[in-house]
C-alpha cells in the first residue's frame, strides 16, 4: 500500500466532536429541555412476579406540582407494547409484573423533585406469583410462565436473514423459551464416537453484564396534534420511530426522533428503551415530558444475556477438529427485546473461526423474572467463545500440541466459508495470530505464577445492509453530509467527513456531517454491529459519486461540453482542455444565481458487494499475560495485545481507541463485572458494587496492532471495528489464569475469591 | 430510586458564590445538589451526572480549588465559596493545556466523563505539576471512563503537565 495513495482517509485526523466535548459545549440528550417541560419519575415493581391488583394514585395526585399519574389502564387504547422482533414489552406493566424494577406507573410533575416525592406515594397492591429467577428454574417442567400469551416473531427479512432457524410452527406449547435456534451440519455423533480425543467443558457460566454507558437512558417527548417529537439516547432512532408510530398509530413521517451526542452506547442503547414512557407522559398531559433514569433504573432497563454453555470437541490425533457439539442457554430476562437475535448470533459465533466438518449447536433464549436482556457490544460472541476457546487450550494440552499451533491447524483461511453459503472469511487470521503471539511472547515474564492466554473470534457483523446517505454540495464548494447513523463516541462523524472529503477532493474543514434525526437526515437502519464506516461509508461514497455525476451533467449543460469529455477532479470537474470548474461554480452557473445546491444520494441494500451476508466478518484477536497472587487469588494483567484486522483504517488512532476500549470492557467482564440476583432482587444494581475497570487496572503493556489488507467491502477495503477486541477477552483472560494456576476456570468474572477457590480446589462460591 | 426525600417545599438557603469568575447570589432549595444548581439554575450543562453515588467522578468540579462530586454536594454549601467547572477551563478562545492534550491524544470518545476527568486532572496538576504515571493513576482512579481504556488519558495528562511546566511536547 502506498503511503500517500489517499489525501484524507488513512490519517489520524483530529476529531472535531472532541473539541466540543472538552469545552462542555457538546449537547447530549440529558441536556435538552424544551420550555414548559414536565418531569417524570417511574414507579417500579417491588416484586419479581406478581398480579397487579390495584394502583392507588390519589395521594400522589394530591401532592404539590403533580400533573398526572399514568398507568396501563390509561394507555389501553394505544398499542401498549413495543419490541422490534417480538412486540411483548409492555410500556407499563399490564395485568402483572414480570421483574423487580419493571415500570408500573409514571408520575409526571412540574419538577423532578415533585415527581420523585410523589412516586413514593403511589400505592401499588400486588398478589405475588411464583417466580423463575434462573434459566434452569424457567426450563423446569411445569415452571411458572413469564408470558402467558404467545407473541409472533417478526417475519421481516432484516431479522430472519441474520438468525439461524426461526420456525413458523413454534409456540404450539407454552413454555419459557423466548427463542430457540439450531445450527449444524454433518454427523456429529459419528464423529464423536470415532474420534482420537473428545474434550468437554460443561456448565461454563458467563455473567449478566451491565454496559454502563455513563449517560443513563433518557428522553424528552412532545406530543401535540398528531405529531410526536422525541429527543433521546437511542442508537437506532429510525427503529425507535417505528415502535413509537405503532404505539400511537401515527404515520412514520409524524414521529421525529432526534439523537444528540450519546454518552456511551456499546449496544446498550440499541432499540427502544424509555422513549415510549416519556411519550405516553406527554400524550397524557399535552406538555413536553422528560424522563431521566438513574443508574439503578438503567440496570433494570437493559442488561446483557448471561449464559451457560456446554461444549464438546472431537479431535484427530494431529489436532484436526472433527466435530463440535455446543449447547447454550441464555437467560434473557422478562422480555425478549433483542435476545432472539442475540441467541442466533451466539450460535453463529459459538464454534469460532475454525473448520468444523461436523457441527451441532443448540441455543435457547429463556424468559426469566429478571431484568430484561438485550444487546451489548459483540453480543453472543463473548458467551460462546469463553467456553469454546478454553476448550481448545484444554485440548492442546491433552494432545501435546502448542495451543497456537492447534488453532493454526484449524483456522479457516481467507475466502473460506465459516457458515455454509455465507460470505467467506475476509481476513487472514493465521497471519494475525502470528502477530498476536509474537508480541505476547516477546515480552513474556515466564514467572512462576504468570500465564499467557489468547483467543480468537469471528463475528458475522454489519447487521442487515440497509443504509442511505445524502451529500449536499454548496455554492462555495463546501459539503454537508446527512446520515441517520448516530455518533456515540466511536468517531463516525469524523470518519464520514474524511470519506466525503476524500471522495469529493475537498478540504476536511469544508465538510460538515449531520446525523441521527429521522425528520431531516437520510435513513439508516441501525448504528450497531460495527457497521457505520463500512455500510454508511459505502452509501456515502455512492452519494458522492452521484453528486459528481450530477455536477458533470450540469457542467455539460451550461458550458455546452459533451458529457463524456468531462472528468472528475478534486473539488469539481475537468472539462475539455483540462479546464477546471469547481462544484460551486457549476451550481451557480446552472441555477443562474449565487444560490442552489447539488444533492447526491447513495443507497445500500442486499445487492452487489453487500449481497452476501454478513456484510463483513469482524474478527477478535486478543491476548493477555496475567500474574496470579497465590495467597489472595488477585489477577494482575501485565500485557494486553489486540490485533485489529480492519481492512483499512480510515482514522488509525480512532481504531486503536476503539480496540483498547473494547478490550478494557472485556477485561471488566473477565475480572470484575457481574450482576448478582439474590431472590427476586439484584444485590448490586449500582456502580459501587458492580465494579467496572478503573485507571489502576490498566495493563502495564498495551500493544494495539492494526492490520490493513484492504480485504473488506467498505470504503478503501475497510471493515468494521469496535467490537472485535471485546469478544474473545473473557476467554483470553480465563485461559491465561488457567495457565497461571494450572486449573481451567469454569466461570467468569475471575474475582480474587473465585481464583483462590480454583487454586485450592474448593467449590465455587455460588 | 427516589432521588430525594423530605419536604419539597419550604426550606431554602440564601447563597452568594463565584462560579467560573462570575458572582451569583440567590436562594436555593436545601435539597438542591450542586450539579443540579450548575446545570438547571446556571445553565452550565457541561457538568454531567452519572452514578449519583460519588464513585464515577463524572460530576467532579472544583470548590475552592478542591475536587468534589457535585452530585452529592449541596448547593447551599457553596455559599461564600468559589466553584470552577469545565466551562471555566478555557481562557477566552484559548483552550487549557489539558483540553488540547485530551483532543490530541484521543483521550475521550463519547465525552460524557471528560469534564470530570479534566477538572480532576487540573486539581492534580495544581498540587503536583510533574506527576509520574503511577501518581496519575492513583489520583484519577476515582474517575470512570467506559470508552477509552484510560491509557490515552494518562498520556494526555502527562503531555499537558509537560506543557504547563514549559518543557514542551515533542
Amino acid at each position: 500500500m502506498t503511503e500517500r495513495e489517499h489525501g484524507v482517509v488513512g490519517r489520524s485526523v483530529q476529531r472535531r466532536d472532541l473539541l466540543e466535548k472538552v469545552t462542555g459545549a457538546a449537547v447530549y440528550a440529558v441536556d435538552v429541555e424544551p420550555s414548559g417541560t414536565l418531569h417524570a419519575k417511574v414507579v417500579r415493581s417491588s416484586y419479581a412476579h406478581a398480579q397487579l391488583v390495584r394502583i392507588d394514585a390519589e395521594a400522589a395526585l394530591a401532592m404539590p406540582g403533580v400533573v398526572a399519574v399514568v398507568t396501563a389502564e390509561d394507555i389501553k387504547d394505544l398499542f401498549p407494547r413495543f419490541g422490534h422482533i417480538v412486540a411483548d414489552h409492555y410500556i407499563l406493566a399490564t395485568g402483572k409484573v414480570r421483574y423487580y424494577g419493571e415500570p408500573v406507573a409514571l408520575v409526571v410533575a412540574e419538577t423532578l423533585a415533585a415527581a420523585s416525592d410523589a412516586a413514593a406515594q403511589v400505592e401499588v397492591h400486588y398478589s405475588e406469583l411464583p417466580a423463575v429467577m434462573s434459566a434452569a428454574d424457567a426450563l423446569a417442567p411445569s415452571a411458572p410462565l413469564v408470558h402467558d400469551e404467545a407473541f409472533v416473531v417478526s417475519p421481516d427479512e432484516s431479522f430472519t436473514a441474520m438468525a439461524a432457524t426461526p420456525t413458523a410452527d413454534e409456540v404450539l406449547e407454552r413454555d419459557n423459551v423466548a427463542h430457540e435456534v439450531t445450527l449444524g451440519w454433518g454427523d456429529v455423533d459419528a464423529a464423536l464416537a470415532s474420534a482420537h480425543l473428545v474434550v468437554s467443558n460443561e456448565g461454563m457460566k458467563f455473567p449478566m453484564l451491565y454496559a454502563y454507558a455513563m449517560e443513563p437512558y433518557n428522553a424528552v417527548a412532545t406530543y401535540t396534534d398528531h405529531q410526536l417529537d422525541v429527543i433521546s439516547t437511542a442508537q437506532h432512532p429510525f427503529m425507535v420511530r417505528t415502535d413509537l408510530a405503532r404505539i400511537f398509530d401515527l404515520p412514520l413521517s409524524r414521529v421525529r426522533v432526534q439523537v444528540p451526542y450519546l454518552g456511551g452506547g456499546y449496544g446498550s442503547k440499541s432499540y427502544t428503551k424509555v422513549e415510549p414512557l416519556a411519550a405516553v407522559g406527554s400524550w397524557a398531559t399535552g406538555r413536553p415530558v422528560k424522563l431521566v433514569l438513574d443508574v439503578e433504573e438503567a440496570i433494570y432497563t437493559t442488561r446483557a444475556d448471561s449464559a451457560e454453555v456446554n461444549v464438546r470437541t472431537a479431535f484427530d490425533a494431529d489436532g484436526t477438529i472433527l466435530a463440535r457439539d455446543i449447547e447454550m442457554i441464555l437467560d434473557s430476562g422478562a422480555y425478549a427485546d433483542n435476545s432472539p437475535l442475540v441467541v442466533a448470533k451466539a450460535a453463529n459465533r459459538s464454534f469460532g473461526p475454525y473448520r468444523v466438518p461436523n457441527l451441532r449447536v443448540r441455543g435457547r433464549s429463556v424468559y426469566t423474572n429478571t431484568s430484561p436482556a438485550s444487546s451489548y457490544r459483540g453480543f453472543g460472541a463473548p458467551q460462546g467463545s469463553f467456553a469454546g476457546e478454553i476448550n481448545l487450550d484444554k485440548a492442546a494440552d491433552l494432545l501435546g500440541i502448542d495451543s497456537a499451533e492447534l488453532r493454526r491447524r484449524n483456522l479457516v483461511g481467507p475466502g473460506e466459508e465459516i457458515l455454509p453459503g455465507k460470505r467467506g472469511l475476509d481476513a487472514d487470521l493465521r497471519a494475525d495470530l502470528e502477530l498476536l503471539v509474537g508480541s505476547l511472547r516477546r515480552d513474556a515474564s515466564n514467572a512462576q505464577s504468570s500465564g499467557i492466554g489468547y483467543a480468537l473470534t469471528a463475528s458475522d457483523a454489519g447487521a442487515f445492509p440497509v443504509s442511505t446517505a445524502h451529500v449536499r454540495l454548496q455554492t462555495d464548494g463546501s459539503v454537508v453530509v446527512l446520515s441517520g447513523s448516530t455518533e456515540m463516541g466511536q468517531g463516525s462523524r469524523s470518519a464520514l467527513a474524511q470519506i466525503a472529503a476524500e471522495e469529493l477532493g475537498v478540504e476536511l474543514i469544508a465538510v460538515s456531517v449531520s446525523q441521527s434525526d429521522t425528520a431531516t437526515v437520510a435513513y439508516e437502519r441501525t448504528t450497531g454491529a460495527s457497521r457505520t464506516t463500512t455500510l454508511t461509508g459505502l452509501a456515502l461514497q455512492r452519494a458522492c459519486a452521484d453528486a459528481r455525476a450530477k455536477a458533470a451533467d450540469m457542467a455539460a449543460e451550461v458550458f455546452g461540453w459533451p458529457v463524456e469529455t468531462i472528468q472528475p477532479a478534486p473539488g469539481g470537474v475537468l472539462g475539455p482542455e483540462e479546464k477546471f470548474v469547481g462544484f460551486g461554480e457549476v451550481i451557480m452557473r446552472w441555477f443562474g444565481a449565487a444560490a442552489g445546491e447539488i444533492t447526491g444520494v447513495g443507497l445500500v441494500r442486499r445487492d452487489g458487494a453487500t449481497q452476501k451476508m454478513p456484510p463483513f466478518w469482524e474478527c477478535g484477536i486478543v491476548g493477555v499475560e496475567v500474574s496470579v497472587e497465590p495467597d489472595t487469588g488477585q489477577v494482575d494483567v501485565r500485557q494486553l495485545v489486540t490485533v485489529a484486522d480492519v481492512g483499512f483504517a480510515i482514522n488509525p488512532h480512532a481504531v486503536e481507541g476503539q480496540d483498547l476500549g473494547a478490550a478494557t470492557q472485556g477485561l471488566g467482564a473477565a475480572l470484575f463485572e457481574e450482576l448478582v440476583y439474590e431472590g427476586p432482587q439484584l444485590v448490586n444494581p449500582n456502580v459501587v458494587d458492580y465494579r467496572v475497570p478503573r485507571m489502576r487496572d490498566v495493563p502495564a503493556k498495551i500493544d494495539t496492532i492494526i492490520v490493513e489488507r484492504r480485504d473488506g467491502i467498505g470504503p478503501y477495503g475497510a471493515k468494521g471495528a469496535g467490537e472485535g477486541a471485546l469478544n474473545p477477552m473473557t476467554a483470553a483472560v480465563a485461559i491465561a489464569v488457567g495457565r497461571a494456576t494450572g486449573k481451567w476456570p469454569t466461570r467468569v468474572p475471575l474475582t480474587p475469591e473465585r481464583v483462590w477457590r480454583l487454586l485450592n480446589d474448593l467449590p465455587d462460591d455460588s | 430510586m427516589s432521588s430525594a426525600t423530605g419536604s419539597a417545599a419550604g426550606s431554602t438557603s440564601e447563597i452568594a458564590t463565584t462560579v467560573n469568575g462570575a458572582a451569583y447570589r440567590g436562594s436555593v432549595a436545601n435539597r438542591t445538589t450542586l450539579a443540579a444548581y450548575l446545570r438547571d439554575e446556571l445553565g452550565l450543562k457541561g457538568t454531567k451526572v452519572s452514578c449519583e453515588l460519588q464513585v464515577c467522578g463524572v460530576c467532579s468540579v472544583l470548590v475552592d480549588g478542591r475536587p468534589v462530586s457535585s452530585c452529592t454536594y449541596l448547593a447551599a454549601d457553596i455559599d461564600g465559596r468559589t466553584v470552577e467547572t469545565v466551562e471555566g477551563l478555557a481562557t477566552g478562545e484559548r483552550m487549557h493545556e489539558l483540553q488540547r492534550a485530551f483532543v490530541r491524544n484521543f483521550a475521550l470518545q463519547c465525552g460524557f466523563c471528560t469534564p470530570g476527568f479534566l477538572m480532576m486532572s487540573k486539581a492534580l496538576l495544581e498540587r503536583n505539576p510533574d506527576p509520574t504515571e503511577d501518581e496519575i493513576r492513583e489520583y484519577l482512579d476515582g474517575n470512570i471512563c467506559r470508552c477509552t481504556g484510560y491509557q490515552p488519558i494518562i498520556a494526555a495528562v502527562l503531555e499537558a503537565a509537560a506543557e504547563l511546566r514549559g518543557v514542551g511536547v515533542d
